[in-house]
């Protein structure tokens, strides 16, 4: 187990998700310090920016400043909503937590209630988990029944009320605006920013979005203090992190490891490259990160500081490992048609060009290619860039920018000969579907 | 016509929104009514906004955006295969092929007795269990090689 426990073991059982074992484990012991201390909602703000949690979602942006924006003396209703849609493609992290530890993340958005002084949250989970949605329900239940949530809770002062929005297969509500539009009960299209969501949130009101993760952090920071928490990472990269680890590895899953933590670590932990083979490429955090070769990444250690000045993201932790069966150009073909197929048709540069982009690296993967193919691309991800109201545009984008800038003569080969470098047969064998047959 | 059942469930789903905003259950109201009668009807989805109180054409606007909401017929069995690169890395392509020839159909089709539909999907956010398939929208099912999968058809009736 990691130092925060977010995932527990095995042997824990599959009661371990149960409100009577979390609190076993020292669980809801945060909220009742706050409650009986009467600590004020400053000192919890000015902990979690000591403790440099930066949110888990993606984008990274320190949690305790997010939480200092929203108005203090609003009038009106204020909202906290957790964003559990985890839709990008490698990220399966918030499904474990929400599996094996939903009641720290209910925990973490209590205290994120009584910090900002919301009465209301919602906890939007991705429609395909079904499953871990309906267990979601099940652990607010006990919270009620326990008097965690509700009215006065614990005997104080402090209400908050608690729901579970199931999302329906959209990979755009992981967008926070679009997020708020799904829960009104619209089309998840993202809204234009500003006003950002702590000054015209849910239904309008002042609304604070935070990655599961990073509510499942919080309840650390308040028991053991933020100076803690950042010494479990690096300077301005606090905590420890869940990594999500898939492709080309011998034991694909969730590893927490304190940030900072060498590439290569991960990679051992996930059991090495599958079969021993060569490891190729590594996308290494969500699949709207840019592609990294093999040699760049393995010189990597995992936190926001040094996977940027690598020239990708850290963004949700999620690892996606390419070994040397992998053909790069059929490997971002399935990467273009999810963006065009998710793409929420609003703005015209990223509805048109997701599909246009497809189509090219389509035809290029069929023999089809043309020489001037690559600039091409490139000029149409130029043109989706920083011209479309949310960042989904951006994120089609830079898997595309990033494969040909590393892995150019690739593609030039797929051009010229009409066919993959790696032999069909050399990358069939790779995925070990039909050998476990 | 959706069952008393139905709408009490929906009415569950009204009760985590504030009174004005009955609108915001209309995502779950519509997974109810799809479980219910297997997909969408036009006239399920009049059903829907005549109880929300919306107009019928902000119900079929969530309907038609949201992927997992059926408006056409599917079988008794709808299978969603992951094909995304993490997926693909690990069998998914190969895993919807196997169905494919498995089951004689294609991608957003059924087969002759009406008992599967074989959909592609986007990422189920389970990479780490692939290749991954949804049976139905509510079950996952995780690492499905080729002797799982004929398990998984063989134990659908």
């Amino acid at each position: 187990m990691g130092a925060l426990g977010f995932i527990l073991n095995a042997e824990e059982g599959e009661r371990s998700w149960r409100l009577a074992e979390y609190v076993k484990r020292g669980g809801y012991g945060a909220l009742k310090k706050i409650i009986a201390e009467n600590i004020p909602a400053d000192q919890i703000v000015g902990e979690l920016k000591k403790s440099s949690l930066r949110g888990r979602g993606g984008a990274g942006f320190p949690t305790g400043l997010k939480w200092s924006f929203m108005p203090r003396q609003f009038p009106g209703a204020k909202y906290v909503v957790c964003n559990s849609d985890e839709g990008e493609p490698g990220t399966f992290k918030d499904r474990d937590i929400l599996r094996w530890n939903p009641h720290m993340v209910i925990e973490g958005m209590i205290i994120a209630g009584y910090a900002m002084g919301c009465a209301r949250g919602y906890n939007y989970i991705h429609g395909e988990i079904w499953e871990i949605y309906k267990r979601f329900e099940e652990a607010l239940e006990e919270a009620r029944a326990a008097k965690l949530l509700g009215n006065n809770i614990l005997g104080s002062d402090f209400s908050f009320e608690l729901q579970a929005h199931h999302g329906y297969g959209a990979y755009i509500c992981g967008e926070e605006t679009a997020l708020l539009e799904s829960i009104e009960g619209k089309k998840g299209q993202p809204r234009f920013k500003p006003p950002f969501p702590a000054s015209f949130g849910l239904y309008g009101k002042p609304t604070t979005i935070n990655n599961t993760e990073t509510f499942a952090s919080v309840p650390y920071i308040i028991n053991e203090g933020g100076d803690r928490f950042l010494e479990l990472g690096k300077p301005n990269n606090g905590g420890t992190k869940l990594f999500s680890v898939s492709g080309h590895v011998n034991r694909p899953g969730n590893f927490e490891v304190p940030m900072g933590t060498p590439f290569k670590d991960l990679i051992e932990m996930a059991g090495g490259v599958r079969g021993g083979r060569k490891l190729k490429a590594v996308i290494p955090g969500g699949s709207s990160a840019p592609v990294l070769p093999a040699e760049i990444i393995m010189e990597c250690t995992l936190d926001y500081d040094s996977i940027a000045k690598a020239g990708s993201m850290l963004g949700s932790g999620a690892v996606i490992v390419m070994d040397e069966t992998t053909c790069m150009v059929n490997a971002l073909l399935r990467l273009d048609y999810f963006y065009y197929e998710e793409s929420c048709g609003q703005c015209t540069p990223c509805r048109e060009g997701t599909g246009w982009l497809w189509r090219v690296v389509k035809r290029i993967e069929h023999g089809e290619g043309r020489p001037e193919d690559l600039d091409l691309l490139n000029s149409i991800t130029d043109n989706i860039m920083g011209r479309t109201i949310c960042a989904l545009g951006d994120a089609a984008s830079m898997p595309v920018k990033s494969f040909i800038k590393h892995f150019r003569p690739e593609f030039e080969y797929h051009i010229e000969h009409k066919r993959c470098l790696v032999p069909p047969d050399v990358q069939r064998a790779g995925s070990g579907f039909f050998k476990v047959a | 016509m959706l069952s008393q059942d139905a709408f009490r469930k929906i009415d569950r789903e009204i009760a985590k929104y504030p009174a004005e905003q009955k609108q915001s259950a209309v995502m779950a109201a519509l997974a109810i009514a799809q479980m219910e009668q297997g997909w969408l009807s036009t006239e399920t989805l009049e059903e829907v906004a005549c109880y929300l109180g919306m107009p019928p054409v902000a119900v079929y606007e969530v309907a038609s955006f949201y992927n997992m909401y059926d408006l056409a017929p599917v079988g008794k069995y709808k299978i969603t295969v992951c094909t995304n690169l993490p997926c693909a890395l690990s069998g998914g392509v190969h895993a919807a092929d196997y169905l494919k020839q498995k089951l004689g159909v294609g991608f957003n089709e059924t087969t002759a007795d009406g008992k599967f539909t074989l959909k592609e999907g986007e990422c189920m956010g389970a990479c780490g269990d692939a290749p991954v398939l949804l049976v139905n929208n509510v079950r996952m099912c995780s690492f499905m090689q080729p002797a799982r999968i004929d398990a998984l058809l063989g134990e659908c009736e």
